[in-house]
């Protein structure tokens, strides 16, 4: 099973998901996350999802659980570019994904962690 | 298409009058359109037509050459019905240019008693041939009728910059579900091409709006949300704004402003910018 | 027509995968592809999760105005669904409280026709078709 790879970078945890969600795959990353927290105790993570073509409920509600987990360890997240079509599609399913913040991109939302702390 | 065994003789009839036939049909098919079309034109086109017709009628049942000919003449003809709707003929006089053909082949046959039988199963063919042609046209027409609305949904749908990073979607018209759609691509492939984190959606071009066009205008601002920006929406009119509160619609947090001019005043104090004198 | 097991969530990717590249032979726009694609990994997981295994089919079909689509046909041996009324209304959920996501995937698409009953099975055809 592939692990999706977490970068930190200064105070903020870094996570470019690059290949098609497998259940199992997003799970393991929320664990990693949540331990990488700890470790380092970062206070802001940017999940870059400009890659990924497909977003369905599961994962929709996954990556929300990602931003209730990153605000336990008292940090912030960010989810990076999400594309159009993905936008529109899960705007259609009803998930609003509220509990997450968006930004266009990475540097955005390096922008908006920063002018929350 | 079925097509008889006996089709044989008749397609040697064919064969051998080809010329005289051929130009008779082109006639009567030019009388057909008043004009609009050449005898020299409508001649080069019904020649294929033709040699396809006695290829259908010379080919042994199912399989084989008369079954390559009948496909080839299918498409032939769609071809035919697809210029025919471009080009604005009218239904009947496309599928008449079909039917024209027994007539054509009648008046040299006329005479031939024995072909008659014949004359009857090559009648029956095209009639079907005939009957096609007016589908492929019918077809045809439809699908131009389709991307014609859909260019003036495209048209009417504007994205335009007001600022760094603030840019309006004037809606004018109905907001249904399909233009719902292409608005929501616009907007956010905008969003992605300027970076802009503010949108005004105005609506002061929008008749009626109810529970229906309100989840619409929702809907957009949710799709935005999620590539980060932020909405406005504008262009509330006082009648309108009635009916939204009476229908009891709520904007939650979405700021709401009377005109554009307010929106883009509220937008830029939200990217800590302020119009002053110079 | 192509036929995909799914036994494992390793099969629900492959199965979006696929519909993915018939979605795009079929001519459906991006937004509409992912669309399409969306619902049947919606449907799939629940083939997977709910009924315990599954089949899904794919292909791509033509209207009778000439217009080009993706069907995709799923079917599981799994409890099947009591109610469909019910579990086809928003925010019906079932199980582990995650919901089944049927009528969001029912918005996603343009054809969609479920067959359930409780104690045999369920089946969910969709259809979306290029404008």
């Amino acid at each position: 099973m592939e692990r999706v790879p977490i970068l930190k970078i200064g105070s903020t945890l870094f996570v470019s998901i690059q290949i098609d969600l497998q259940d199992e795959t997003v799970i393991r990353l929320q664990e990693d996350l949540a331990t990488e927290l700890v470790a380092t105790r970062a206070t802001g993570v940017i999940i870059d999802i400009t890659a990924v073509e497909i977003v369905d409920s599961f994962i929709g509600r996954m990556l929300t659980m990602i931003g209730s987990i990153s605000r336990l360890f008292d940090a912030e997240t960010v989810l990076v570019g999400m594309r159009p079509a993905v936008a529109i599609t899960l705007t259609e399913l009803g998930l609003s994904l509220r509990g997450v913040r968006t930004a266009l991109n990475a540097e955005k939302g390096l922008e908006l962690l920063s002018g929350s702390s | 298409m079925d097509v008889d065994g006996s089709q044989a003789r008749m397609a040697a009839f064919l064969r051998d009058h080809q010329d005289k036939i051929v130009g008779r049909w082109s006639e009567l098919v030019v009388a057909g359109v008043r004009g609009r079309s050449s005898v020299v034109e409508a001649r080069r086109e019904l020649e294929d037509i033709y040699s396809l017709i006695i290829a259908v009628m010379s080919g042994p049942g199912e399989a084989g050459p008369g079954e390559q000919a009948r496909v080839e003449l299918r498409a032939v003809l769609a071809e035919f019905s697809r210029s025919r709707a471009r080009s604005g003929f009218a239904p009947g006089e496309t599928a008449l240019g079909v039917f024209s053909l027994k007539e054509a082949v009648y008046e040299l046959i006329a005479d031939a008693a024995d072909l008659m039988p014949e004359f009857l199963a090559f009648s029956r063919l095209i009639d079907n041939l005939g009957l096609y042609t007016f589908e492929s046209y019918a077809a045809a027409r439809e699908r131009i009728i389709t991307d014609q609305a859909t260019s003036m949904l495209e048209l009417s749908t504007p994205v335009v910059r007001l600022w760094d990073g603030i840019i309006a979607v004037p809606l004018v018209g109905t907001l249904d579900s399909a233009r719902t759609q292409l608005v929501m691509e616009k907007l956010l492939e905008t969003l992605v091409a300027t970076g802009a984190d503010h949108a005004v959606l105005d609506i002061t071009g929008v008749p009626t709006v109810d529970t229906e066009v309100a989840q619409h205008l929702l809907k957009t601002v949710n799709a935005a949300r999620l590539l980060g920006a932020e909405c406005t929406v504008s262009g509330i009119r006082p009648q309108v704004a009635q009916t939204i509160v009476s229908l009891g619609i709520e904007f939650g947090d979405i700021a709401t402003k009377a005109t554009l001019a307010d929106a883009l005043a509220h937008a830029l104090s939200r990217a800590g910018l302020k119009v002053g004198p110079a | 027509m192509d036929e995909l097991p799914i036994q494992s969530g390793d099969d629900v990717v492959r199965v979006r995968q696929h519909v993915r590249i018939l979605a795009a032979k079929s001519g459906l726009s991006l937004v509409d592809q992912t669309k399409v694609v969306t619902a049947a990994s919606e449907l799939a997981r629940n083939a997977l999760v709910y009924g315990g295994g599954g089949m899904a089919r794919v292909e791509v079909v033509t209207s009778a105005t000439g217009r080009n689509g993706v069907r995709v046909d799923f079917t599981d041996d799994g409890p099947g669904i009591g109610d469909v009324d019910l579990a086809l209304t928003d925010g019906w959920t079932s199980g582990a409280g995650l919901g089944l996501g049927l009528s969001g995937a029912r918005r996603l698409v343009d054809e969609f026709e479920l067959t359930s009953k409780a104690g045999a099975g369920t089946s969910v055809v969709i259809v979306k078709w290029s404008r």
